[in-house]
């Protein structure tokens, strides 16, 4: 099995947000919540960068270890996913999350939270492969179509790169030798404790 | 004086000129790579530098929600090792050793009689409307600790048995009476603070008894008025804890309407600890309340003591409210008008 990983090479995003798009679109996320952003450092300043931030689907992932209700599993391909019939809204993943992945929607009393949403790598969640009640929690499991997730296979630069992490590390690596720069891989060693070295 | 400012300005000008073309060579001479091909990026951030520089890398996006603005947080897992191993600790060490504490003092020193025995006579120590609110209160701080500690401590010691589906629904309802029954718990410390403070302002008859150990340990009596320094060091703890976490625990049922990731973070390291140092403060409370000493518990649960147990614990209080009201008066007459052959 494969250890999936995204990777986004910043010095290839034009913050087209075409990742953004894609995503919402195709797991009809609702208003309010994005499992992928954008965020742009130094906006409009020399130095500017652009990076595509979503769960990382971290090693030793800081949700699963905080939640108290232990509604995180990580599957095969280490894609770290979710039980919305278990989760209880209280939000710990958020404090915990280094990339501000989890997500929820304003249905409770207060200022209070529904059941968390997150980036599933396009791989569903715990119900059965493609079922009616998978998607319509999670959205599409096109991992077990045997594709990559979405965001990154419409990538316009192919900045973002999703797929095992030797093999898009490798992809990196090569594209740094080529070109002479890179800014890092970003998330990387906060993620998975580990850089590429280039 | 306009010839003076056209000419500073002309030097001023040339100064900064200056110094633009002495800052833009080194760069210039970066944005070279070793093989003389132009490296766009010279300039740009890089994620290393970033995160020597600030906790928190953020920047700008498109989207209203401004939490989504921080591209990266590694502060999140110093919290998550606060939540999952620190608090654990706290609470642990501070529950687990005082039931301990409490356990082994009962055994050596067991129930604090009224040595006197009872004197069948009693006098009214709280009204009504005080021992509403100390009940409403302590319903409330009971099903908040179960429910608070369930978060913090539920998922090694219940969800095993459980199993994953009852205890989401037990956190889940859990989380709801929490968040609902914070209200009157919030109005109980607040009625607490109004109406005992007049006797729970720390005097030197306080050195006196705690010096003297307040009578629990040996069996001295030192005098006291209507509370005692062990009494007044509870009602501080309620005022100021229960203000603590009423504010922390606000600041996390309202997740972000005053304050940032940081502040959350925060807000929760302040909640969890002062909350479960509580815990182990009422336990300690409920002892001496309960088991812990004799014609303690119906001053709270009828709201009269009895005038030995007043004399012992009291002194100063008894005298006072004798002194106020004449011995007789307030000291209610029901038993001898039950018994009238005694
Ligand atoms: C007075 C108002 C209070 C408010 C508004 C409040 C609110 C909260 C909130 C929002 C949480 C986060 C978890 C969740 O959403 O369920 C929480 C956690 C917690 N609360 Fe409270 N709470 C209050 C009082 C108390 C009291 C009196 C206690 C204990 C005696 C307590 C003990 C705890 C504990 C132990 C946690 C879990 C900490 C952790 O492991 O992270 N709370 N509270």
């Amino acid at each position: 099995m494969a250890r999936m990983k995204f990777l986004c090479d910043a010095d290839r995003c034009i913050e087209c947000n075409a990742c953004v798009t894609a995503c919402k679109n195709e797991h009809e996320v609702p208003w309010g919540i994005n499992r992928r952003r954008v965020v742009t450092i130094n906006d409009g300043k020399p130095g500017e960068r652009s990076v595509s931030m979503a769960c990382m689907h971290c090693t030793d992932a800081p949700c699963a270890a905080v939640c108290p209700v232990n509604c995180f599993y990580t599957t095969a391909d280490a894609v770290v996913l979710h039980s919305k019939d278990l989760c209880i809204g209280c939000g710990y993943c958020f404090y915990a999350c280094p990339f501000g992945a989890p997500q929820y929607p304003k249905v409770g009393n207060f200022g209070s939270r529904g059941k968390m949403d997150k980036c599933t790598y396009c791989a569903g969640g715990p119900e059965a492969d493609h079922s009616k009640e998978e998607y319509e929690k999670y959205g599409s499991n096109r991992l077990a179509e045997g594709k990559l997730p979405l965001c990154a296979e419409m990538c316009s630069t192919k900045s973002l790169l999703a797929g095992d992490g030797e093999i898009i590390a490798q992809i990196y690596k090569e594209r740094v030798v080529r070109r002479g720069y890179s800014s890092g891989a970003w998330g990387w060693k906060t993620a998975y404790k580990e850089t590429i070295a280039t | 004086m306009a010839r003076l400012l056209a000419h500073a300005r002309f030097i001023i000008g040339a100064l900064a000129l200056m110094f633009v073309v002495a800052m833009a060579m080194p760069t210039a001479a970066q944005q070279r790579n070793p093989d003389n091909s132009v490296n766009p990026t010279a300039s740009s951030v890089k994620e290393d530098q970033l995160l020597q520089q600030m906790r928190i890398i953020n920047g700008r996006g498109s989207i209203p929600d401004a939490k989504s603005y921080n591209l990266e947080q590694p502060a999140g897992r110093d919290w998550r090792q606060f939540h999952d191993v620190t608090l654990h600790w706290i609470g642990a060490i501070a529950i687990i050793g005082m039931l301990a504490a409490l356990v082994l003092f009962y055994l050596i020193r067991g129930m604090v009689r009224i040595q006197a025995g009872r004197s069948g006579r009693t006098l009214v120590r709280f009204n009504a409307f005080e021992r509403f609110v100390h009940w409403m209160t302590a319903s409330c701080f009971i099903v908040l600790a179960v429910t608070g500690l369930n978060i913090t401590f539920g998922k090694t010691l219940l969800l095993p048995w459980m199993g994953p589906e009852m205890f989401s629904g037990w956190s889940q309802w859990g989380k709801y009476a929490h968040n609902y029954l914070s209200f009157p718990f919030t109005l109980g410390v607040v009625l607490i603070l109004l109406i005992w403070i007049a006797g729970n302002i720390p005097n030197s008859i306080d050195l006196q008894w705690i010096k003297r150990g307040g009578g629990i340990v040996g069996n001295d009596h030192p005098p006291a008025y209507r509370f005692n320094a062990g009494q007044k060091m509870i009602y501080w703890i309620v005022v100021l804890g229960g203000g603590a976490v009423a504010a922390s625990g606000y600041l996390l049922m309202f997740p972000f309407y005053v304050t940032d990731i940081a502040g959350m973070q925060l807000s929760q390291i302040v909640h969890g600890t002062v909350a479960v140092l509580f815990v182990a403060a009422m336990l300690a409370h409920i002892y001496i309340g309960t088991i812990g000493m004799e014609g303690a518990f119906e001053a709270m649960a009828t709201g009269e003591v009895d005038l030995n147990w007043a004399k012992q614990h009291h002194s100063l209080w008894l005298e006072k409210e004798q002194a106020r009201t004449g011995p007789n008066e307030s000291e209610s007459q029901a038993r001898a008008a039950a018994t009238p052959a005694e």
